[in-house]
């Protein structure tokens, strides 16, 4: 086996991943929707809720919409991460994880491949989402944009292989409530998307501490910064960190001697 | 390695899901050139089986070879000589039977005229080849599994294993599918491992596996088992074996 092995395989993931995102409408239109839904009539209502606070990395008073943005941005990538997933649990998409699985090449090669694909079709929803933020009125210095790109590749791998450690191992889902009430809902608005970090704390110390503590309130955080054209250290380092652990547990998952596919396939 | 060495070799295979056996002690080979058809009913063993010959999971006891190599100890060597076809359908609908394959020649590393040279040998074998451009969605059931099957042999496998290929297809196309690989079998030399609960998939010259709760029932030609267990047909040789009416 050749790097060049490697190589054909990795373009060869990314490029379905990319054909798919291409042919489903559905799932782009419905993945841009939903944070816009939220940003023009959620966002809409609170508008001037933020007082006069001024928060980094804003350098003024902002609008209640601009705030929620970057938040927004990271529930994109919260979701194409969880469906990556959950499409692995449906039977049908079972399937073609075990095309990729039954590859000669080794399982944590392909599952970063897979992992990556995943990723880059969640920086695409990113930015189709934040041009029409854009015309929306929500505009970041254009470095910020260009800025952006490391931050969304590094958080949508964590938001991914958190995804693919769920699917390792939950046997069957009946459908998107599971994963929606016990994990998306729960890391969303248990955040800073919605909310900055000082108003949680001005309602409950506890609520603050887990805030803080759940990475995708890191993720967020980086996404923030980078948008703005600034790098914020420990949410990278957080992201990374919570990236690395949630990608080996995933590996784990997968490998066909340790992992829970047994107990999984079991009647 | 001699020609007569089997492709496929499975030996003293057991697998538990928890406390429940699901495979006790199976053993059998399957030659180049050989169709072996794994008969049994719903819950005998042979998606377990199926599964530890894909690796999708481990067993701990016994050994499976494809073209002498262990699955567990070379398992890229094995699974790069293995072409499978899955029961579930897995093809991306909203590909093309072209990008299909090409996503699974990327797979194997195959450089892309390579790639193309084989997609067109053996979509025009199937006489699917102008239709390559076509998304897999616009294709009847039977089309689609003869698109899996072209897909199982790009890469030329020593091995190949087919799940219940024909569940849920019409008449003909089920015909179709069985003498297609039947075909193959002898033409390229290819071990074919089948998995069926139809008896009319079985060919005179088959090698049959009759698995039933995770042991091996029966193995042989079909002669062979109609005279073991004295009976006149496979359909009854199979009632005889398992209780059970295929």
């Amino acid at each position: 086996m050749t790097v060049l092995h490697y190589l054909r395989a990795l373009v060869g993931i990314v490029k379905r991943e990319l054909f798919r995102f291409v042919h489903q409408r559905e799932r782009f239109i419905s993945a841009l929707v939903r944070p816009l839904l939220w940003l023009f009539i959620f966002a809409a209502g609170f508008r001037s809720t933020l007082g006069v606070a001024i928060i980094p990395p804003y350098e003024t008073y902002i609008l209640y919409e601009v705030y929620i943005t970057p938040g927004l941005v990271a529930m994109i990538q919260l979701f194409n991460g969880m469906q990556s997933s959950l499409s692995m649990v449906y039977d049908r998409e079972m399937g073609s994880m075990r095309i990729l699985l039954v590859s000669p090449l080794p399982r944590w090669f392909l599952l970063i491949c897979k992992l990556l694909a995943g990723t880059l079709v969640s920086v695409a929803q990113a930015y189709a989402f934040l041009a029409v933020a854009w015309f929306y009125g929500i505009q970041a210095p254009p470095e910020g944009y260009l800025a952006l790109i490391p931050a969304l590749v590094l958080t949508g791998l964590m938001l991914g292989s958190l995804g693919l450690l769920l699917s390792s191992f939950i046997k069957q889902l009946e459908n998107f409530a599971g994963v929606m009430n016990f994990v998306i809902f729960p890391m969303f608005f248990l955040s800073t998307a919605l909310y900055p970090a000082w108003k949680i704390q001005e309602s409950s110390e506890l609520l603050y501490r887990l805030a803080l503590y759940n990475p995708f309130s890191q993720a967020v955080e980086l996404i923030r910064f980078a948008l703005y054209g600034k790098f914020a250290l420990y949410p990278a380092a957080y992201v990374a960190v919570a990236l690395l652990l949630f990608l080996a547990a995933a590996i784990v998952g997968y490998n066909p001697s340790k992992g829970m596919m047994q107990r999984k396939a079991g009647p | 390695m001699t020609p007569a060495a089997p492709a496929l070799t499975v030996g003293n295979l057991s697998f538990a899901y928890g406390k429940r056996l699901a495979l006790d002690g199976v053993s059998f080979t399957v030659s180049p050139g050989q169709c072996g058809i794994l008969l049994g009913p719903n819950g005998a063993g042979k998606t377990t089986l199926f599964s530890l010959i894909t690796r999708l999971y481990d067993s701990r006891d016994g050994v499976i070879e494809i073209s002498g190599w262990n699955v567990k100890a070379h398992s890229s060597r094995a699974l790069a000589r293995l072409g499978v076809v899955f029961q579930q359908p897995t093809l991306d609908l909203d590909l093309t039977v072209q990008q299909n394959l090409r996503y699974h020649a990327a797979l194997h590393g195959m450089p892309r005229r390579l790639a193309d040279a084989r997609i067109e040998q053996e979509l025009q074998r199937q006489n699917m080849h102008d239709r390559r451009h076509e998304t897999v969605r616009s294709l009847n059931g039977g089309h689609r599994r003869r698109v899996e099957i072209a897909r199982a042999l790009l890469h030329k496998p020593d091995v190949l294993l087919l799940d219940e290929p024909t569940v849920g297809l019409d008449v003909p196309s089920r015909k179709a599918i069985v003498d297609y690989v039947h075909a193959l079998a002898a033409e390229q030399q290819i071990a074919v491992l089948w998995a069926s609960h139809l008896i009319d998939e079985i060919a005179p010259d088959d090698r049959l596996v009759v698995l039933h709760r995770g042991k091996i029932r029966a193995l042989g030609g079909v002669e062979e088992i109609l005279r073991q267990t004295g009976t006149g047909d496979i359909g009854a040789a199979f009632a005889h074996l398992t209780g059970t009416t295929p």
